[in-house]
């Protein structure tokens, strides 16, 4: 685990050493944009702007998702609220059920001690 | 922490994580043996006492289990804001009484999770550990973005969300 968040740190900061990434993400914080936005933006070629994205998307700072034929970017971090979000959800239904089931096992409790005392007279 | 009336006795905490890329682990430890909790997790009548809480709005349309390995299972569940019952169903891969649980999850085609439940007594207590583990991480992951927590909650939190605005609420 600890090693996992090390890699993970490493890549974080491998890509913020390049000036451009890091103005790609300034730009992304401000809005969405399409890897073609962006090498305009930045008088780059698409292909060169497509390795930039690359770095920062296996860092976990920038997200893409491909709509039609445009590939969207916007800054990484949104998917894991809402991950947490789901989580949290999934939680608390398995929560209700258990407080309920909760209930039903003291019943079988209370049961069995009767049955328990009965048998022994 | 301000959450219920002070009468209310403490319940036990339910957590919940992400395991792994493909796994979410729920534990919960139980006031009493590990036999009747097996027990209410495997009688349907126990069952459907707890399986579909109440705030949830859901309530159970029948209730069938086989549990023996090789046995299956089929829950179907109404809810008031929607017309078609909900199915859950699989089959139990492993049975062993007063101690682990191992079923499929097929309502969803292939991207099912496959749940393991253990029950471990401790002193008075009995603590259950649930792993779901999905095939692949898209998997999980795809249920995550469907919002759909458990196969209920996200569904029904949306249709709940819906009905509420079409009140005028």
């Amino acid at each position: 685990m600890v090693q996992h968040c090390q890699t993970r740190f490493d890549t974080a900061f491998a890509a913020l050493s390049d000036a451009t990434r890091r103005g790609v993400l300034e730009q992304l914080g401000r809005g969405d944009a399409s890897i073609t936005e962006l090498a305009h933006r930045f008088h780059m070629t698409l292909t060169g702007m497509k390795k930039h994205v690359g770095v920062l998307e296996r860092a976990g700072l920038v997200e893409t998702e491909k709509v039609g034929r445009v590939r969207k970017c916007k800054l990484g971090g949104r998917r894991l609220e809402e991950e947490a979000a789901w989580i949290e959800r999934y939680r608390r239904l398995w929560a209700a059920r258990f407080d309920a089931l909760d209930e039903v096992v003291e019943e079988l409790k209370r049961k069995e001690k009767a049955d328990g005392r009965r048998k022994r007279k | 922490m301000a959450a219920g009336s002070e009468s209310e006795p403490v319940k036990n905490r339910t957590t919940a994580e992400r395991t792994s890329d493909r796994e979410m682990t729920v534990t919960r430890t139980f006031d009493g043996p590990a036999r009747l909790v097996y027990e209410a997790w495997t009688t349907p009548e126990l069952l459907l006492r707890w399986w579909a809480p109440k705030s949830y709005g859901i309530s159970f349309i029948s209730c069938e289990a086989d549990v023996r390995t090789g046995g299956s299972y089929r829950f179907v569940f109404g809810h008031a804001g929607s017309e078609q019952p909900m199915a859950f169903f699989g089959k139990y891969l492993d049975v062993v009484p007063g101690a682990r649980l191992v079923w499929t999850n097929d309502e969803g085609g292939e991207g099912g999770a496959v749940t393991t439940v253990t029950f471990e007594e401790r002193g008075d207590q009995t603590v259950v550990v649930m792993r779901d583990l999905y095939p692949s991480k898209e998997a999980l992951d795809a249920d995550i973005e469907s919002g759909s927590a458990g196969g209920i909650s996200g569904n029904f939190e949306q249709l709940d969300t819906l009905l509420a605005e079409l009140c005028g609420g």
